[in-house]
């Protein structure tokens, strides 16, 4: 076995990746031909920039999700006389039928950095779209009525934003995500509070617009309560009857501070936006026939915001990526063997002089994700102001 | 530009084309456009959104932005052809030679910089003027354009300045390098009546003693007549007919200047006896135009297999001074004839009083200062307001911009409640019951028609859906299906196809959803009805059949209409009765007689005399009233109107600067709240006359 | 505007508050205690050890009574031990043997005894926040003009070949976090085997073995190019992106009002347009923006001086945090929202006298 070179291993990396591309082409086939009846998400694909953002996006979910399949090693063994390796380096003694190489290298600990790259896509997509979609109920349900009702509610609630927003992010981190806390059960109160938000959010979206025919209110409204505290039991106190909601309680802790620290912004975006649409007259003539307050702010005003708040989604997920690297590089809230972007970046940096590619793998991953996010909130943006 | 020969036009347009650019396809916005305006000569450009006139404003200076793009044609200033100078060339020409005006006065002016410094820079720029002397000269035009205290508003930012005064600077701005060419793209629409005949009196005064030649572009063929000398009317990027204001007027030789005329309300025009002529169909999206005559398919005069065989050229009209006409039949139709189209239909009884207010009083607190905290002051938005509305009747609330109209709106839905007074809906106490405390039959027996047509359907809804929704909430119809159909009829009741219930809003027309608003407001079966200025932002062609609509529902269901307008044509047109309101007074209430002739309060002889009517025949009086209106945080002491009425001199002492008129009544129930003594009021004469033919 | 400011102050005030009372709360939660207790006197402690230890610290009174005393609103803690000698929260403000004030907390100027540096918590946060205002003046240097250029230039011509190449770069640097960018420029400028260095020794342009060096720890005696430019630039450029992109967005909003054609119109040359009517109202909504970029430049603050290992406020910040060291966590909180608040503040203030459209109301 001799040490790969660069094209080879780009070559043998695009071998591994056959599912992503996969999927991409089957994606963007069909997005391509019925673009036009898309809506906004069809229109992405008239924009150059829409289509770089959404193919290196969806390059990273389906790492993430045909993981099991792309990864040459299991990315938590070691494989002695791999530390450090470079990229390309045949495995010492491979056992038939094993990969042969580490493609992109082994870390310090001897472990295969292209597998864990893959996996660590695996770890920040499974939070922080999550998070980003939890920290938007909780911003939407309370920036509604801060926004459409004003006065001492939006004081209020605008105070508890501004003071949320006020804390350093670092700090806010290393005092809401260290194991102590979770002793503390602090946590799972924060959980219980934000988690509801999404429940609220629903029934009162439901009950607001079938509340003229009761029997399909009871329906649709009881069906949602029903789903939402059953999840919510399980994810918020670990308490599922069934057991099948959960979440461990590291990774509560990452969640709940990764929803709080995203919603304020998210509560003061909705706010703006209600201000702005509150004055429409399509809004005041549902004021005139007598509609109740959440109808209006959920069903009158809230869609015509959804343009501006699709584009923050996508930034923010970036964001919150961004965040969990921060977390991660700061060792905060993951376990030490995690594959995790953040904290392998933290642990290569020690070499960084020497051996550069066990951190510039995951940073590089990680800014690619990001950008991606970014070029296709860009590209949202433009095309949803477009006509 | 020593070569030009002032006997020679200074504009010439010959053919010009105009394309624009967009993702799917190029779209012409104007086609083979010619016109020729001579020194001196005021031009005239009409037409409704969307027919091009601004496109050619825009391509005179050769501003079309990235996507506009000449595509043939050739635009001659004196003498030199402008569709193709260089960029510096442009410069020289542009402010200097040819400036422009155009609609919203405050975006016009650079918010950060100050009056005079944005005035003297056209100056310094074209004549490399030392500054001193560019700003003494700011400080002349200043004054020229009539504006009190020249030099503080030199000083001044323009936020500080009201509408019409920005709009005066606009016009100081444009007439600095004193150009040959002027160029006003609605100029006036921004502006409230009385306001916008200060203007448009200036802008041809200014006019003459520059010797500037003027293109006027406006959708109000009245301000036209007011201001132009010849004119041009375009239809979906063609111009139809241009000629002498008077000959176009009253010869007009093609089906589109017709139509037009025949949809607006002039003097003599009657709701039951002599209604308006909607123009059938909507204007044509430039991308889906017809082949040959762009009008053909809305045209009371088309033939088929003529008219849409090829592009029709324009034609010159024989015996009248450079009249040319874009129509095959000119010579075949008989232009004399009267509509045929005029169903007259029968006069409403009115029945019981529907709804009486008794010294309704809305008072609003407010704070003022940027940074919050600042002294509290109370607005009085309402002042004492009584009148009643019977079953059936058409009452029409007339007043500018801060006259409390829109509150008093409010007010009545229950978006608001009133701070004193009395008000019954059909013997139901409601003066301080907001909406959610009414119950569903009382919202939905008085329900409201907006304005802004773009603004009135949730964008995000379809349009059946909004209509069930409002049926849901007045609880009508038992189950879905009922609501469906109940949907569907009313649909029908606006004359919309049924298929439009499962469009989105942004695929009607202005027209259309204001039909869909007017469907919404009678879903829950309403007797009353609020129409806040429902046709102002519609196109003149559309506004015709959407006040028809209006009325043939009202006579079906005797329904009460409470019209707002600030528009005394329309008024005059379809009210029974009319209420005239100036800073939160009624200040004239009575019969649409009664108001439209004399004795009037001051302020309506002022507001009738500002309308601009588009009818040769028709000689006014021409009250111009001085400044602006007062602002409603800060009302005059005494009568409110007393800071602009010309009356006030004939009031002995000083009895309008210190009291409040009180509400007087003459004879038939009139009221006027005026201190004019009888013999006075007595004296007044029509301000608008028809000329006998 | 005096009631404004007076006003926001209060707000400030009370922000402020409920922040380190937040942060009070957080760090004196009963398992850090714990650690405290064991960390300062023995790791083989029982749990009635740590219990008396706690007692003769201070830590048993109830939490808003410590807060009080941390503040300097309530009297500071005394304990007597059973030997008879006194120890209390205001015995270490003052020299050995005087006699104490009733009061030492943050009002009257004591912010504690910090355990990691076993010195005052004043004088830790006065050197590292000296430190850290280098950084922060250097980063601020180079941000402000440059994102401020970028976005002008870009937002002056939407959609141009300009536009499109500086916007790229823009979104680029906004999408790579602090601990990403300085990694990769400390590989590609910092590093002695991979790079631009290895290749630049080898030409001899360099004298050491590194163009850049990949630590600033030189830089707290003696600040040069080499040894500040990246964790600069590394905060810099983050901060440059996201400030660009609102520039262009502002400068391409006002390149298509009416008074910018009206200009157009009136003869304007473009480059004066651009200096005389665009500029100005264009760069109102980014000075916002690059006062509410403080906090963040905190978080790249914490991270830059970590990964560089330069002990300003960023690294004393991870410290006290790492070794819950409470008082000095707690001076670092109140510098932080400080810092926050009072950028806040500017920037209203900023505003409303950068836009005359507001001044008078």
């Amino acid at each position: 076995m001799t040490e790969l070179s660069w094209p080879l291993i780009l070559f043998h990396m695009a071998l591994r990746l056959w599912p992503v591309w996969a999927g991409l082409v089957l994606t963007f086939a069909l997005s391509l031909r019925y673009r036009r009846r898309l809506g906004l998400y069809g229109r992405l694909f008239d924009s150059p920039v829409g289509m770089i953002g959404l193919a290196i996006v969806l390059f990273w979910v389906f790492s993430a999700l045909f993981a099991d399949l792309i990864i040459t090693h299991d990315p938590l063994s070691q494989i002695s006389g791999m530390k450090n390796a470079l990229p390309g380096t045949p495995v010492a003694g491979a056992a038939e039928g094993a990969y042969p190489h580490y493609l992109l290298g082994g870390d310090n600990l001897a472990r295969d950095v292209f597998s864990r790259m893959i996996v660590g896509a695996r770890e920040v997509l499974a939070i922080a779209p999550a998070a980003t979609v939890i920290a938007f109920m909780v911003g939407i349900t309370l920036g509604l009525p801060a926004g459409y009702v004003g006065g001492r509610l939006d004081t209020g609630l605008s105070f508890l934003a501004n003071l949320v927003l006020a804390f350093p992010v670092i700090l806010l981190f290393y005092l809401l995500v260290t194991p102590d806390i979770i002793t503390t059960g602090i946590p799972m109160a924060l959980a219980g509070v934000l988690f509801l938000f999404p429940v609220i959010f629903v029934s009162i979206l439901l009950n607001s617009r079938y509340f003229t025919t009761p029997g399909k209110r009871n329906l649709y409204v009881g069906v949602a309560l029903a789903l939402g505290l059953w999840a919510w039991s399980g994810l918020a106190f670990n308490a599922d009857p069934l057991g099948f909601w959960g979440m461990t309680p590291n990774m509560l802790n990452v969640f709940v501070s990764v929803v709080f620290v995203n919603a304020p912004t998210v509560f003061r975006i909705v706010r703006g936006l209600v201000m702005d649409l509150k004055a429409r007259d399509y809004v005041a003539a549902a004021q005139t026939r007598g509609e109740g307050a959440w109808y209006i702010m959920l069903w009158e005003v809230l869609p015509n915001a959804r343009g501006p708040l699709i584009v923050d989604f996508c930034l923010r997920i970036g964001y919150t990526t961004i965040l969990l690297g921060t977390l991660g590089f700061f060792g905060l809230g993951v376990a030490p063997e995690s594959p995790n972007w953040g904290s392998t970046i933290n642990e290569g940096r020690r070499l960084l002089a020497i051996y550069p590619h066990a951190a510039l793998v995951p940073a590089i991953a990680l800014m690619s994700l990001v950008l991606g996010l970014n070029l296709l909130a860009d590209a949202l943006r433009e095309e949803s102001l477009r006509d | 530009m020593t070569t030009w020969d002032p006997s020679k036009p200074i504009l010439e347009i010959e053919n010009l084309s105009i394309s624009f650019a967009t993702r799917l396809r190029d779209i012409p916005a104007v086609m083979d456009f010619s016109c020729t305006v001579m020194a001196g000569e005021a031009m005239g450009l009409v037409g409704e959104s969307g027919c091009g006139k601004s496109t050619v404003a825009l391509a005179v200076m050769r501003d079309l932005g990235r996507n506009g793009r000449i595509t043939g044609g050739a635009i001659r200033f004196k003498g030199q052809d402008i569709t193709h100078m260089s960029e510096a060339e442009l410069r020289k020409l542009r402010g200097s030679e040819i400036a422009m005006i155009y609609q919203e006065p405050m975006a016009s002016l650079n918010p950060a910089m100050r009056i005079g410094d944005q005035l003297a820079e056209v100056p310094m720029i074209h004549r490399n003027m030392p500054k001193a002397e560019a700003l003494a000269l700011a400080r002349q035009i200043v004054a020229d354009v009539r504006l009190p205290d020249p030099d503080r508003i030199l000083n001044a930012y323009p936020h500080q300045l009201s509408g019409g005064q920005q709009q005066r600077i606009v016009i100081a701005m444009a007439l600095m390098a004193k150009p040959a060419l002027l160029i006003l793209d609605e100029p006036t629409t921004a502006l409230d009546v009385t306001v916008e005949a200060g203007i448009v009196d200036l802008v041809k005064d200014l006019g003459e003693k520059y010797g500037t030649s003027l293109l006027f572009i406006s959708h109000n063929l009245g301000l036209i007549l007011d201001v132009c000398d010849r004119l041009c009317v375009m239809y979906s990027g063609e111009a139809v007919e241009t000629g002498n204001v008077a000959e176009v007027f009253d010869h007009m030789r093609h089906p589109y200047t017709q139509a037009l005329f025949r949809s607006i309300p002039l003097p003599g025009a009657d709701k039951t006896t002599r209604p308006l002529v909607a123009i059938p169909g909507n204007f044509p999206l430039p991308h889906e135009r017809p082949k040959g005559c762009n009008f053909g398919p809305r045209c009371a005069y088309f033939q088929a297999g003529r008219c849409d065989a090829a592009d029709i050229p324009m034609t010159d009209v024989p015996d009248a001074h450079r009249h040319e006409t874009r129509c095959l039949r000119w010579a075949e139709i008989d232009w004399a004839a009267p509509p045929a189209a005029a169903v007259q239909a029968e006069a409403i009884e009115t029945g019981p009083v529907v709804i009486r207010a008794s010294d309704l009083r809305k008072y609003y607190e407010v704070t003022s200062g940027a940074f919050g905290g600042g002294a509290k002051r109370v607005v009085k938005a309402n002042e004492t307001l009584s009148f009643e509305a019977r079953e059936g009747e058409t009452l029409a609330i007339v007043g500018e911009s801060g006259c409390g109209k829109s509150t008093l709106a409010k007010v009545l839905l229950g978006l608001e409640t009133a701070t004193s007074g009395d008000l019954t809906l059909m013997n139901e106490a409601i003066q301080s019951k907001p909406v959610q405390a009414r119950g569903a039959e009382t919202v939905g027996r008085l329900q409201m028609v907006f304005q802004n047509p773009f603004d009135t359907l949730n964008p995000s809804m379809t349009v059946g859906r909004q209509i069930i929704r409002a049926l849901e909430i007045f609880g009508e119809g038992a189950d879905d299906a009922a609501r469906e159909a109940r949907m569907l009829e009313l649909l029908d009741l606006v004359k919309l196809p049924r298929a439009f219930a499962d469009r989105m809003p942004r695929q009607l027309s202005g027209g259309q959803k204001q039909r869909v608003g007017i469907a919404r407001a009678f879903a829950g079966g309403a007797k009353v009805v609020v129409a806040d200025e429902p046709v102002s932002a519609l196109d003149v062609s559309v506004q015709a059949a959407v006040t028809d609509l209006l009325m043939d529902i009202q006579r079906k269901n005797k329904t009460t209409l409470l019209f707002i307008s600030h528009d005394l044509s329309i008024v005059r047109y379809l009210s029974d009765r009319v209420m005239v309101m100036y800073l939160g007074h009624v200040v004239e209430l009575g019969t649409t007689d009664q108001v439209f002739a004399p004795p009037y309060h001051p302020y309506t002889e002022a507001l009738l005399s500002a309308v601009p009517i588009a009818d040769t025949r028709v000689e006014k009086r021409r009250i111009v009233l001085d400044g602006d209106i007062p602002s409603a945080m800060n009302p005059p002491p005494g009568c409110p109107f007393q800071t602009r009425c010309r009356w006030k001199s004939d009031v002995p002492g000083a009895l309008c600067e210190t009291t409040l008129p009180p509400m007087r009544v003459l004879e038939n129930g009139h009221q006027i709240k005026c201190h004019l003594a009888e013999d006075i009021l007595a004296r007044m004469t029509p301000v608008i006359t028809l000329a006998a033919e | 505007m005096l009631a404004f400011i007076l006003r926001r102050l209060g707000v400030m005030a009370l922000t402020a508050l409920a922040l380190t009372f937040v942060v009070f709360f957080m760090t004196n939660l009963p398992p850090s205690l714990d650690k405290l207790a064991k960390s300062e006197a023995s790791f083989r402690m029982s749990d009635e050890d740590v219990a008396s230890w706690l007692d003769a610290n201070g830590f048993s009174r109830p939490l808003i009574v410590r807060y009080g005393e941390w503040l300097g609103v309530a009297p500071g803690w005394t304990h007597q031990a059973e030997d008879g000698t006194l120890t209390g929260r205001c015995y270490a403000a003052v020299p050995r043997g005087e006699e104490p004030p009733r009061f030492c907390g943050v009002v009257q100027g004591f912010w504690g005894q910090s355990t990691v540096f076993k010195q005052p918590v004043s004088e830790v946060l006065a050197r590292s926040l000296g430190l850290t205002g280098w950084l922060m003046f250097w980063v601020m240097a180079v941000m402000v003009p440059t994102s401020l250029v970028l976005g002008v230039l870009s937002g002056m011509r939407e959609g141009s070949r300009l536009d499109r190449t500086l916007s790229t770069f823009s979104i680029t640097s906004t999408a790579t976090p602090e601990y990403v960018s300085g990694v990769i420029l400390i590989v590609l400028l910092g590093s002695a085997t991979a790079g631009l260095s290895p290749l630049l020794a080898e030409w001899g342009w360099i004298e050491g073995r590194t163009l850049f060096q990949g630590t600033a720890t030189s830089a707290m005696d003696d600040i040069t190019f080499w040894n500040f430019g990246l964790p600069v630039l590394t905060i810099a450029l983050y901060g440059i992106g996201y400030i660009a992109r609102m520039t262009r967005a502002s400068m391409t909003e006002v390149m298509t009002q009416q008074y910018i054609r009206t200009a157009r119109l009136k003869g304007v040359s473009f480059p004066m347009i651009i200096l005389r009517h665009a500029l100005r109202n264009a760069l109102i909504a980014p000075f916002t923006v690059i006062m509410l970029q403080f906090p963040w430049l905190l978080n790249g603050v914490v991270i830059v001086e970590t990964l560089f290992n330069y002990k300003g406020f960023g690294w004393t910040l991870v410290q006290a945090a790492g070794n819950n060291d409470i008082q000095l966590l707690l001076g670092c909180s109140v510098i932080a929202v400080l810092v926050v608040l009072v950028t806040q503040l500017i920037s209203d203030i900023g505003y409303v006298f950068l836009n005359p459209r507001i001044r008078l109301g």
